[in-house]
């Protein structure tokens, strides 16, 4: 069975079976609790019916009895001549209609006379009674009902049989052997017989009302039925026979049980198999059993009918309980399934569902107040979204203007110069995402000397950017007015930290290069070391700046430093967004890195070496996110075209640095 | 209306009518009457005579035969001296008896091969051997059936106290002997089915113990054998195919009995005559096959003539030749 994919067929399953289960139990545990006490009572009252039906067959079989036993002591005392013997015969006949039969068998030669055949039987024939022919010859003496109480000396009932010869009944007989003589002298004469009519005692034991179909039936001392309600039965069968026919050895063990005189309430099978019990006890006068049936159907007809009507009360709950089972489960799913439906619909960007009633004060109620508050909310969301995204994406696109205009104002001819030959210059800025404030520049003053600026503004976005606008502007202006270096900055920094409300600072490399003699002079506000990498020998930074930051403090007086570079010197400036490049193990590029690299490319063309150089940081920063700038300005000085004929300085040249 | 049949045709059927009429006449000669006489009560122990009766077997084979109801008192002897019956069942010892006293029976075939009958004894009475019947009471029949159990008696020198026993075990079952005849297919089951289990007792088959003695055989005066020997084959041949029949049919055949059982007012039980059935399919086919079936064996013969003479209940061993018609009518 697949297992429904509904809750509310789940739960009228799963209530319904469950409830199912415990009131089975329940039913059959009552049942058969009730059959154990019915079955109780039942033996009590079996035991009570069969001990008062013993006493009635008992009483019929005791008439029988006295009578045979009357006349056995009648004749130890008194005369037995054929015509006495006779005439007694008929008086207890006459006396004792319970009596169908009654004779007295001689032993050979206990008559007076020669020895002779004599067993006179008298019997009744409707209301006469009469008498069968003379014996011709001594085989009665052979006869169960003789010789038994012969041999055994004592009286006794016969197994039932088929009396010939003049009654033509089926009987039972009550045997008494008669003696004369006492102690050694005393001799057997005869045996004294009454019999009684099996349909006689069948009457008797049909007489007795057990139920409305059930029965009782006698069993001899062998087991044979004496009487039963099928008479077919009577004399031709024993409760052996009948357990051998069955196969049912159980059967056999309470016939063997009854046999012994004891009593019991067993299972059994009445007419046609119907189960049914039997109640067996024995009739101690004849060594008999009386066995009466009680079929089950009608012994437990009370509790059936009481098992019936609960399990149908029971039947008419169970579908109560899961008919309200299906209405609880539809007040369930059924918001559920339009809350279903309104989410599938609002997953498409429909937001105007109709939402189950959000009156109900349960779990279902909450659910549903609680989707139409998302509903709400989702709708305010996304209109804030739209909104948001929208006014993103127009900063984002000023940012972008920003950075082009930032790009734009950086010089871009390369080669700069190309009437030029005493140097070669090369700058590569390569921006972070976010627009920043790094910004080279180099201009000539005049002829000779060349102006080269590298910064870096403090933070980042929009304000940096602006900033390094003003202080790119600032230095251009100022350095046109033909000032040294520091004096330039100092001007710059004036300028910048008067007004600095939002603390903001640039580092700056500055320096102006005589194109003619080489000499260097520049000032380094807080700016990282350039690095030098001469014709002969091997690459070193200049010293590091020990001068505070453009726009830390007013009236910081910078000092410029002086040097020379010869001819086929270069000159290597950087922003920190070089040494503080990062890598994904947060490892920094280094100063020991470029200084490494820059030996590696000391001689190599410049546009190549500053390529090369970009390469290899981005290669050691790999995916890792570039956080700042990236700016590179590198120059090479050739010499005068003078110096290039006479190397020797030329002194005569004015030096503006002077 | 009447209906026209041609006449050729009518001829026609009447001829074939006639031709089946007289076919069945040829085939079996006029019906002859006889009568048999089985050696006790009707029971399944004689069923293959009443089941070929009833099925017409012996019709059949010519035969228009009446079965006399046997018992107490009905000795089949007699009625073959008497001409009262021309064929009897009897032990082979009780007829090897009367030809001795002059009756002129010729055996004419063997039913049951070997000896059935058993002493049976209650565990409980302390007997446990042969042995210890010595001394106690034994219930014998009359009517030449204590022969065997004597012989054994006499072969194991035992002195029992002999009580003539009835046609019931009712004596037994009270305690009034202690030991009883039983026949394996009769009494034995009686006592069975009247509560006593078979390992509450101990029993005793002759056969085990130096009597085994065919038993049921059927006989015919000399002068029937003389005067109609084909009258006598067929009575043989029909009886040994009723009991193949019965063999064949058990439910019909103890349908058959029950009936027959009831109608002479005797106790009817099928169990007990199913039982009876099954036994006498045992006595007759001892190995179990067809071969020697209505036979007697001159080895079995001889055993229980020598007996008998040794015993001094014949005055001489008859030559089986003189004592058995020969085997034509046997298949």
């Amino acid at each position: 069975m697949r297992f429904p994919r509904t809750i509310g067929a789940r739960l009228i399953l799963v209530v319904t079976l469950s409830t199912s289960v415990i009131f089975a139990t329940m039913l059959g545990f009552n049942h058969l609790r009730s059959r154990t006490l019915i079955e109780k009572e039942v033996a009590a009252s079996a035991h009570n019916l069969a001990l008062a039906s013993a006493n009635r067959v008992e009483a019929a079989l005791g008439s029988v009895a006295r009578a045979s036993e009357n006349i056995a002591r009648h004749l130890e005392k008194h005369g037995s001549s054929d015509r006495e013997v006779e005439a007694l015969l008929r008086r207890v006949l006459e006396d004792s209609p319970e009596i169908h039969g009654a004779g007295v068998a001689f032993e050979p030669g206990a008559l007076p006379g020669p020895v002779r055949p004599a067993a006179p039987y008298l019997y009744r024939d409707g209301d006469r009674i009469k008498a069968v022919a003379p014996e011709v010859d001594l085989s009665y003496r052979y006869q169960d009902r003789y010789q038994i109480a012969h041999e055994l000396g004592r009286a006794d009932w016969s197994e039932p049989y088929y009396r010939e010869g003049g009654a033509d009944i089926l009987m039972a007989t009550y045997s008494v052997p008669f003696y004369s003589g006492i102690g050694e002298a005393r001799r057997i004469r005869g045996v004294v017989t009454a019999d009684i009519s099996l349909d006689q005692l069948t009457q008797t034991i049909s007489a007795i009302k057990v139920l409305e179909t059930g029965y009782a039936f006698l069993l001899s001392r062998n087991g044979a039925v004496v009487t039963h309600p099928v008479s077919d039965y009577i004399m031709n069968e024993s409760i052996f026979s009948l357990a051998e026919a069955a196969d049912d050895s159980a059967l056999r063990e309470v016939g063997k049980r009854m046999l012994r005189g004891e009593s019991g309430f067993v299972p059994y099978r009445g007419f046609g198999g119907a189960p049914a019990r039997l109640y067996y006890g024995p009739i101690p006068a004849a060594g008999w059993s009386l066995a009466i049936v009680f079929p089950e159907n009608e012994l437990f007809a009370g509790i059936r009918e009481l098992s019936v009507t609960v399990a149908a009360i029971g039947l008419v709950g169970i579908l109560l309980i899961a008919l309200v089972v299906v209405v609880i489960a539809r007040s369930i799913t059924r918001p559920l399934h339009s809350l279903a439906i309104a989410a599938g619909r609002m997953s498409g960007g429909d937001f105007d569902v109709a939402l189950p009633a959000q009156t109900a004060r349960d779990e279902v109620g909450d659910l549903s107040r609680a989707f139409a508050a998302m509903n709400r909310d989702l709708q305010v969301h996304i209109r804030d979204l739209v909104a948001t995204t929208s006014a993103k994406e127009r900063i984002e696109g000023e940012l972008s203007i920003a950075h082009d205009i930032q790009m734009s104002i950086l010089p871009k001819m390369l080669p700069p110069f190309p009437n030029r030959e005493e140097f070669n210059l090369f700058a590569v800025i390569e921006p972070a995402k976010e627009v920043g404030g790094d910004f080279y520049d180099f201009f000539q003053l005049d002829e000779n000397h060349l102006c080269l600026v590298i910064a870096d503004v403090s933070g980042k976005g929009v304000p940096a950017s602006l900033f390094m606008a003003v202080t790119k502007t600032l230095i251009k202006a100022t350095a046109r007015m033909g000032l040294s270096p520091a004096d330039i900055l100092c001007q710059v920094n004036e300028q910048i930290a008067r007004d600095n409300d939002q603390s903001m600072f640039v580092t700056v490399f500055l320096g102006v290069l005589d194109l003619r003699s080489g000499d260097l002079a520049y000032t380094n506000a807080g700016h990282n070391p350039p690095l030098l990498m001469p014709c002969q020998g091997t690459p070193r930074y200049l010293p590091k700046s020990r001068q505070l930051v453009i726009g830390a403090m007013e009236d910081y007086p910078y000092r410029a430093e002086l040097m020379r570079m010869a001819p086929g010197d270069r000159l290597f400036l950087y922003t920190d967004g070089v040494t503080e490049a990062m890598n994904l193990q947060d490892e920094l590029y280094g100063e020991e890195r470029l200084l490494s690299i820059g030996s590696g490319l000391q001689h190599a063309p410049l546009v190549d070496m500053v390529e090369a150089t970009l390469a290899n940081i981005k290669a050691f920063a790999g995916a890792a996110a570039q956080s700042d700038d990236i700016t590179i300005m590198a120059i090479d000085y050739l010499g005068s075209r003078n110096q290039a004929k006479s190397p020797a300085k030329d002194a005569t040249s004015p030096d503006p640095l002077q | 209306m009447t209906m026209k049949v041609p006449t050729p045709l009518l001829h026609w059927m009447l001829g074939c009518l006639l031709c089946l009429l007289c076919g069945v006449a040829t085939a079996s000669g006029p019906l002859k009457k006889a009568s048999f006489i089985p050696l006790w009560l009707p029971q399944a122990q004689f069923a293959g005579y009443y089941m070929a009766a009833e099925k017409g077997i012996y019709l059949k084979h010519g035969i228009d035969l009446t079965i006399i109801d046997g018992g107490p008192g009905r000795s089949p002897a007699e009625y073959l001296r008497d001409g009262r019956a021309d064929f009897a069942a009897m032990w082979l010892t009780t007829a090897l008896q009367r030809r001795d006293e002059g009756l002129p029976l010729v055996h004419v075939a063997q039913v049951v091969q070997q000896s059935s009958m058993l002493l049976v004894a209650r565990k409980d009475s302390g007997i446990r051997t042969l042995a210890d019947l010595d001394g106690r009471k034994v219930g014998l029949w009359g009517g030449d059936f204590d022969i065997p159990p004597r012989s054994v008696f006499d072969q194991h020198r035992l002195k029992v106290k002999p009580v003539q026993q009835s046609g019931t075990v009712n004596l037994f079952l009270r305690g009034g002997v202690a030991a009883a005849s039983a026949m394996w297919y009769n009494e034995y089951h009686s006592i069975l089915s009247a509560g006593m289990d078979e390992d509450e007792l101990t029993v005793f088959p002759l056969r085990d113990h130096g009597a085994n003695y065919p038993e049921d055989g059927l006989y015919a005066l000399q002068e029937t054998v003389a005067r109609d020997p084909q009258l006598v084959d067929a009575f043989v041949r029909a009886s040994l195919e009723g009991w193949e029949y019965a063999f064949a049919h058990p439910e019909e055949t103890l349908d058959v009995m029950l009936r027959v059982i009831k109608e002479a007012h005797l106790p009817a039980n099928r169990m007990h005559q199913r039982w009876m059935l099954t036994r006498m399919q045992a006595l007759m086919r001892p190995t179990g096959g067809q071969d020697g079936v209505g036979e007697l064996k001159r080895k079995d013969y001889q055993v229980v003539a020598q007996e008998l003479r040794r015993r001094g209940l014949v005055r001489e061993a008859l030559d089986y030749e003189v004592f058995v018609k020969a085997g034509r009518a046997l298949p």
